[in-house]
């Protein structure tokens, strides 16, 4: 059947696959006919992601990205991937004046240095194919917008932004494109920690044009394409996916 | 902490609401300057001077500064 945006033949590697967008990303990119390798810190919830992958011969590797025992750890076991997909990610909501440096790094850690240094090491040790497709689940916030208490965590999308754009040409002699999705609010569990109310959650989805939040399987699609053959002259670029929001 | 500490660090989180406002029986949410940013601000004050967690719903069940002073205490 006639799909320029399968995924068959390609290894896929999905970093924080166990919960949200990534879990998203890997049970989707496996139904496109990927092989995909998924990591993740819970065991428990990386083997829920496994159990629902399509078809066998994925690979589970339970690692902690924030340091660089767990990066190793990652980079030793993978095998050569025809495409990444950084999902990995966190939140604070912080308002500026309690964003010390050591909150600062704990986004910056897991949003920020951890899938540079991912791609570096895969890309210095030859685990990266050429004409791979590495894609970097951004924001909407750093890149297009922000919001109240949201000043490091769009820092930390901002950052990836800008790395987006030079990794894009130094990658280009290797036909390896480099892309980033940009979401506005997808219903996951990053607000779990309960700082921020389901009250105030409604009041914000309202703000949406398309009335609601996304679903992680709507962002997992545009990484599909990013990942796909169908997008073999895009590299560079911030694929927008906000319901409208960004249009206000 | 104490609770008048817990008070004055409470009252630094707002710019216009005149000091002797706070007190241990002040219903926080009443005042005129009160906002979700200002409930994100006490969440972390809590958390930096404390060392607590405590959630937006946490905020939305205390009455007064003492309600939540006692339910950081609780934690």
């Amino acid at each position: 059947m006639y799909n320029p945006f399968s995924l068959e033949g390609k290894t896929i590697l999905v970093t924080g696959a166990s919960s949200g967008i990534g879990k998203a990303t890997a049970i989707e990119c496996s139904k496109m006919g990927a092989r995909v390798i998924i990591t993740g810190r819970n065991e428990i919830r990386l083997q829920e992601t496994y159990n629902n992958l399509e078809k066998a011969d994925h690979l589970m590797i339970v690692s902690d990205l924030s340091d660089d025992i767990g990066i190793k750890n990652i980079i030793s076991q993978l095998p050569v991937l025809d495409g990444v997909v950084h999902c990995a990610g966190i939140t604070n909501n912080l308002p500026f004046q309690f964003a010390s440096r050591e909150k600062l790094d704990e986004i910056m850690i897991v949003n920020f240095y951890a899938p540079v240094e991912i791609t570096r090491q895969a890309i210095k040790t030859k685990k990266i194919n050429k004409n791979s497709s590495i894609v970097f689940i951004s924001s909407i916030s750093g890149v297009f917008t922000s919001s109240v208490a949201l000043s490091i965590y769009s820092a930390s999308k901002g950052a990836l932004n800008g790395l987006i754009k030079g990794l894009a040409l130094d990658m280009a002699i290797k036909g390896i494109r480099v892309n980033s999705v940009n979401p506005g609010v997808v219903e996951t569990n990053i607000f779990h920690s309960g700082v921020i109310t389901d009250d105030q959650l409604e009041v914000e989805k309202k703000r949406y044009p398309l009335k609601r939040f996304g679903q992680p399987e709507e962002i997992a699609f545009a990484a599909i394409y990013l990942l796909s053959d169908a997008s073999k002259w895009v590299t560079g670029t911030n694929l927008l996916i906000d319901g409208g929001f960004t249009l206000q | 902490m104490e609770l008048k500490d817990f008070i004055q660090k409470f009252a630094e989180q707002f710019e216009e609401t005149a000091i002797e406002l706070f007190k241990a029986e002040t219903v926080f949410k009443n005042l005129p300057e009160w906002s979700s940013l200002t409930a994100l601000s006490i969440i972390a004050m809590v958390d930096e001077e404390m060392e607590k967690r405590v959630t937006g719903a946490d905020i939305r069940n205390s009455a007064t500064i003492e309600d939540l002073y006692q339910l950081v205490l609780s934690k």
